[in-house]
């Protein structure tokens, strides 16, 4: 097998790598340059809307800032960044040696850069990117498209392609791989979340797939699924990528909830509260993310009926989440609790995921959605769910293991300094759209009325303050990898549990060459 | 591990990647399907019977008169003058009503429109049965000429009596680049 060696040396170490931290690192880095690239449209975005009137570009551009934006962090930044974290921490939580398809694991990474590569020169294209929104609905995506759309099929086809390869690699890896006494009701909630995500990812890839598809027989191969001209349907079109789109919400949230369940107790110091009901929750929550589809479409025209199902369906939603929410609650309840960075992330991924849920259940009643929908309320809700949600948790989860994956710690006063930076930015630029929505203000539009200038400005400085933060985060990590303070105790900090914690740090190359004991 | 038995890894393996090619063709084979039955069953987007309604020998309801309105939307670049002869008319449930829609090509070059037809209410839809529809079929029409294009119609006995006016709506298309294509059944 050749297991005793280290890495190899120069390129050919990345490019041919199998060993799941190095894919993991790559993921993590790569989905970090998308998150700079993504960022930098968000700027453009809030520098155009700084001011009422059109000020730096043209509104076809703008167009394609917000288009972009929503691709590039949804498909670039986020999911890759939570796959990475997968392929690091998941063999060394479960106690194997590697993930158990090592080289569809190269293939799945190495063909993501190209896939996002392609969508990013839609920009120089004649015609520009696309400018339809991340939900690119039918006819804008097809009758009134620019001929980039093509190259942004392709790349929808691609990176769906390895996120299926990702996942099954995921499921294989926790089904077939576990340490002996490593139950599933043992695994990690790391572990579990992403699990359940990984189902997630092969149940609606490929529907996205299938929409993408059907979008391009229809621009190119003279079908009319969605043109009513030919006997089909925009509405159509809606339905199919929410189909998709409901549960790829949870695909990004669901990990995050995997990473304070392990964070929470660690500096809490107490067990996870409720781990049984956590893992029956996780899988409520993906099961109901399937039947819910329509309360994201409440205004196309359908049935009475229809609203009032996906209303109180959706509401039940609420249910599996609050109890998460009750339970990392009640895990610091009493806990000798103490606020390092990747807890002060953790909680205030707890405190704004909260807020983005309640604006999630006003969303959910139809009669109130009619008011709401396609306003900045919408952009309000979204951004506290995935940005709070998601990201928050994702920094938190760099600033808890990085000293396990580089054996270095980092700086403990610039970590803190960038959450508080980040969480005064981050509430500061999406608080206030809160009510512009609420007043009226639409959603991806570059000018706006009068009414709106301040609070818009308010927004603009604090993604201005929020964007800025993420280069102190960079910083922080590059000095940490370069010159951090050498740590080589096992466990970073004291309250962490789990095996990964068990190997030596940095974590050598290959770890669980021989399954560990589980008791 | 070289023993005759499966791999379990390759067994995981294989299930999800049939479940995942199951699931690209279920939006195919289902979805897309499901949609159209569904819309054409309940009557969800003011969808109306796409072929012509084969009538049932029906008694007239005189008790009570309904307020059929006409409307005509031309989509995005559509040059022709296309309009019901009539704005409304008033009809008795289960009588069987003629009109004309009045369509003129302004262009000189031939053209082919395929017209979409809706409901409104939506809840109407299944009850507003076409015999005769130019929606049907896709309508050619020389330069420079006009056509009157019929429809005939009946109302359902069973129409939920708290509907008094139908709105009967028709978006007009110019199919003509789109030859090849399935025809538009509606």
């Amino acid at each position: 097998m050749g297991a005793h060696h280290g890495p190899a040396k120069g390129l050919g170490r990345w490019l041919f790598t199998t060993n799941h931290k190095d894919i993991g690192t790559m993921y993590l880095w790569f989905s970090f340059a998308m998150f700079i690239l993504g960022g930098a449209f968000a700027m453009i975005i809030r520098a155009e809307l700084f001011q009422p009137g059109m000020q730096l570009v043209e509104p076809g551009f703008f167009n394609q800032m917000t288009t972009m934006h929503g691709l590039v962090m949804v498909f670039g930044a986020i999911m890759p960044a939570f796959v990475g974290l997968a392929n690091w921490m998941i063999p060394m939580m479960i106690g194997a040696p590697d993930m158990a398809l090592p080289r569809m694991n190269n293939w799945s990474f190495w063909i993501l850069p190209p896939a996002f590569l392609i969508l990013a020169s839609t920009l120089l294209m004649e015609g520009g990117a696309p400018g339809f929104g991340w939900t690119f609905y039918a006819p804008l995506s097809t009758t009134y498209a620019p001929p980039s759309v093509t190259v942004f099929i392709f790349s929808i086809h691609v990176l769906g392609l390895s996120s299926i390869m990702g996942s099954i690699n995921i499921i294989a890896t926790v089904m077939n791989m576990r340490a002996p006494g490593m139950t599933y009701m043992k695994m990690p909630l790391f572990v579990w979340t992403w699990l359940i995500t990984a189902f997630l990812l092969v149940a609606v890839m490929p529907v996205l797939a299938g929409c993408v598809t059907m979008m391009l027989m229809d621009i190119h191969f003279g079908t009319s699924f969605f043109s009513a001209a030919g006997g089909g349907d925009p509405v159509l079109f809606q339905h199919v990528f929410w189909f998709f789109g409901h549960p790829e919400v949870y695909i990004i949230i669901l990990p995050a909830f995997g990473v304070v369940s392990q964070i929470i107790p660690a500096f809490s110091r107490k067990p996870l509260f409720g781990y049984d009901s956590m893992v029956y929750a996780t899988a409520s929550i993906a099961f109901l993310s399937f039947i819910v589809w329509a309360h994201h479409m409440y205004t196309v025209g359908m049935p009475v009926a229809g609203e009032l199902y996906f209303m109180y369906a959706t509401m039940l939603i609420a249910v599996p989440t609050g109890v998460k929410v009750f339970n990392w609650v009640s895990t610091m309840w009493r806990g000798a609790m103490s606020f390092e960075t990747p807890m002060l992330f953790s909680l205030g991924f707890l405190v704004l995921f909260t807020i983005g849920g309640f604006t999630g259940l006003m969303l959910s009643i139809a009669p109130s959605d009619f008011q709401y929908h396609d306003s900045y309320f919408v952009v309000a809700h979204f951004h506290y769910v995935m940005v709070a949600g998601a990201v928050f948790s994702m920094t938190a989860a760099v600033y808890y293991w990085l000293p396990k994956w580089c054996g270095k710690m980092y700086n403990e006063t610039m970590g803190k300094t960038h959450f508080w930076i980040s969480f005064i930015g981050f509430n500061l630029t999406f608080f206030p759209q809160h009510f512009v929505g609420l007043a009226g203000m639409p959603r991806r539009i570059p000018d706006y009325a009068l009414q709106f200038a301040d609070f818009n400005m308010m927004s603009s400085v604090g993604a201005f303050i929020y964007g800025s933060s993420q280069i102190l985060f960079l910083y922080n990590v590059i000095a940490t990898i370069v010159s951090g303070k050498p740590t080589s105790e096992e466990k970073t900090w004291d309250g962490a549990e789990g095996l990964e914690w068990t190997v030596p740090t940095p974590a050598p190359y290959h770890t669980f060459e021989t399954p560990p004991a589980v008791r | 591990m070289l023993g005759m038995k499966v791999n379990p890894v390759a067994a995981t393996v294989g299930k999800l990647a049939v479940a995942a090619v199951c699931m690209f063709a279920f939006v195919f084979v289902v979805m897309v399907p499901l949609y159209n039955v569904l819309c054409d069953a309940l009557g969800i987007n003011g969808k109306t019977n796409s072929e012509a309604y084969r009538s049932v020998e029906a008694a007239v309801d005189e008790s009570r008169e309904i307020t059929i309105q006409f409307i005509a939307t031309n989509n995005e670049g559509m040059p022709w003058d296309f309009g019901p002869s009539v704005s409304a008319m008033k009809v008795n449930p289960g009588a069987v009503n003629d009109t004309v829609f009045l369509a003129h090509n302004p262009l000189t070059k031939a053209m082919v429109a395929q017209a979409i037809p809706s409901v409104s209410p939506s809840r109407a839809a299944e009850y507003f049965h076409k015999t005769e529809c130019f929606c049907f079929n896709r309508q050619p029409l020389d330069g420079e000429s006009s056509a009157e294009m019929p429809l005939q119609f009946i109302v359902d006995t069973d129409l939920p009596r708290d509907i008094r006016t139908i709105t009967l709506s028709y978006t007009i298309f110019d199919v003509t680049d789109m030859a090849g294509g399935p025809v538009a059944a509606r």
